[in-house]
């Protein structure tokens, strides 16, 4: 009898820790793409940077099950299910590693850009081979926070309908059933700090210090 | 032809003048050193050669062409510049810091690393101890060997120091005069050398020209410098005096 229940929780709960991991790496995928081209442009652009930084500073202050429902009656963007949960997520992905990315750029020794210049390599050469290889810890180190705190911001999508791991946490939270959270709760809390781990250790690998 | 020529340059920040109608030329094979205080422009002057930044007015000429017209990419690739603690970059070996001017070049890799090797044996760095450390893994004067041999890698006509031995110890700074020296012998580059130190001037200079204030106060032989009438070259050479005979 209780082998069966978690016959099915067990069932369910790989389904859904499949649905978390495709919002999560969606997630991550598009706010990084979006973050790092726009942290390396916003190096050259101080002004822009205060903005994008206090813009994207906003989108984190919004609590989350507030955006969620905010993102629903948008055309496009909004709506149930998982599409409007990745674009909540990836509202709060953006700002860590914009941030680090800037950060990390900004970093770069000027002695160091200036010989670079000074040896003729061009704008792009100097972004790819000095820059940005400088820059990759704190760059990974912004993906580590990002790659956190969605794995846990995920959870709150299933109150739109985007499945994931919440579905147990929800569903056990309105039936007062502690194993529902805890199937719920412990997978979304080991897949946050598997995430650490796996950027951590990519950070450590392309640590030059 | 001369290698570097300064034709009547001027050069502005705003409404401050950091060269004030510099003329001068630098002819193959010669190392003229640029002395001054800081603030005299010499380092501005270094940087006009490179197209690291361009005159306010006049023109510098490399190979007899305004470095306006050049593609700063090309005439850079062209020029070895060597700044105090070398410039490396941190996250590349030693041998990847000397070799990556050739490889931007289009080397074969091959090519590249029989050229580092024998670059390091030329700086006294053995490539076998050498070639896979890391720039923090070496003492200010090794650094600033391996900037210099990384300046030398494409075989450049023209070799361009900022003060490159400035933050190192008085021994060690020797060590690397006389090296300086040796390597000139060698090779025979043109070089330009920046320095505020009157007596690493007289040293490795063929000229010396010294600015004040933006304006070149002599331009000439070490040994005339020494005879030199101009304010500015007496505060310098007052410095030799006070410091006594010693090295």
């Amino acid at each position: 009898m209780l082998s069966d229940v978690l016959q099915d929780l067990l069932e369910e709960g790989v389904q859904l820790l499949g649905e978390h991991l495709v919002l999560v790496l969606s997630a991550m995928l598009i706010a990084s793409a979006i973050a790092i081209p726009a942290g390396v442009l916003l190096t050259a652009h101080p002004r822009g940077r205060r903005w994008a930084l206090a813009i994207a500073s906003i989108g984190q202050t919004i609590p989350s099950l507030a955006l969620f429902g905010f993102l629903i009656p948008i055309p496009f963007i909004g709506g149930i299910g998982q599409h409007t949960a990745i674009v909540a997520l990836v509202i709060y992905a953006l700002l860590p590693i914009l941030r680090n990315t800037v950060t990390g750029i900004l970093g770069v020794d000027a002695v160091v850009r200036d010989s670079a210049l000074a040896m003729g390599m061009t704008r792009g050469q100097i972004l790819r081979m000095v820059e940005l290889p400088l820059a990759a810890p704190t760059i990974i180190a912004g993906l580590r926070i990002a790659a956190v705190t969605t794995v846990g911001t995920a959870t709150i999508a299933a109150a739109i309908g985007a499945g994931g791991l919440g579905v147990f946490i929800f569903r056990g939270i309105a039936s007062v059933d502690k194993l529902q959270i805890l199937a719920g709760a412990i997978p979304a809390a080991l897949l946050a700090l598997a995430a650490d781990g796996a950027l951590g250790w990519v950070e450590r690998k392309c640590a030059w210090r | 032809m001369s290698a570097v020529e300064f034709r009547g340059v001027h050069y502005r920040i705003g409404s401050r003048t950091i060269l004030d109608n510099l003329t001068l030329s630098v002819e193959p094979g010669e190392t003229l050193v640029l002395l001054g205080r800081s603030g005299s422009g010499k380092t501005t002057a270094l940087r006009l050669i490179n197209g690291m930044i361009l005159p306010t007015s006049g023109e510098v000429r490399i190979g007899g062409k305004p470095t306006l017209e050049w593609d700063p990419v090309r005439l850079r690739r062209g020029i070895g510049y060597v700044i105090q603690e070398g410039g490396l970059f941190p996250h590349f070996t030693v041998a990847r810091n000397v070799g990556l001017v050739p490889l931007l070049e289009g080397w074969q890799p091959k090519r590249i690393g029989e050229r580092v090797a024998d670059l390091l044996e030329r700086v006294n760095l053995p490539a076998r101890d050498f070639s896979q450390r890391f720039p923090r893994e070496l003492s200010g004067g090794q650094r600033q060997r391996v900037g210099v041999a990384r300046a030398l890698a494409a075989d450049p006509q023209i070799l361009l120091f900022d003060e490159p031995f400035g933050a190192l110890d008085p021994v060690t700074r020797l060590d690397l005069q006389r090296e300086f020296l040796r390597l000139r012998a060698e090779l025979g580059k043109t070089s330009v050398f920046v320095t505020h130190d009157v007596r690493e001037a007289m040293k490795i200079a063929t000229r010396i020209a010294l600015l004040h204030e933006g304006r070149l106060a002599f331009l000439g032989l070490p040994g005339a410098f020494r005879d030199s009438p101009h304010p500015e070259a007496r505060a310098f050479l007052d410095v030799l005096t006070e410091a006594g005979p010693g090295e």
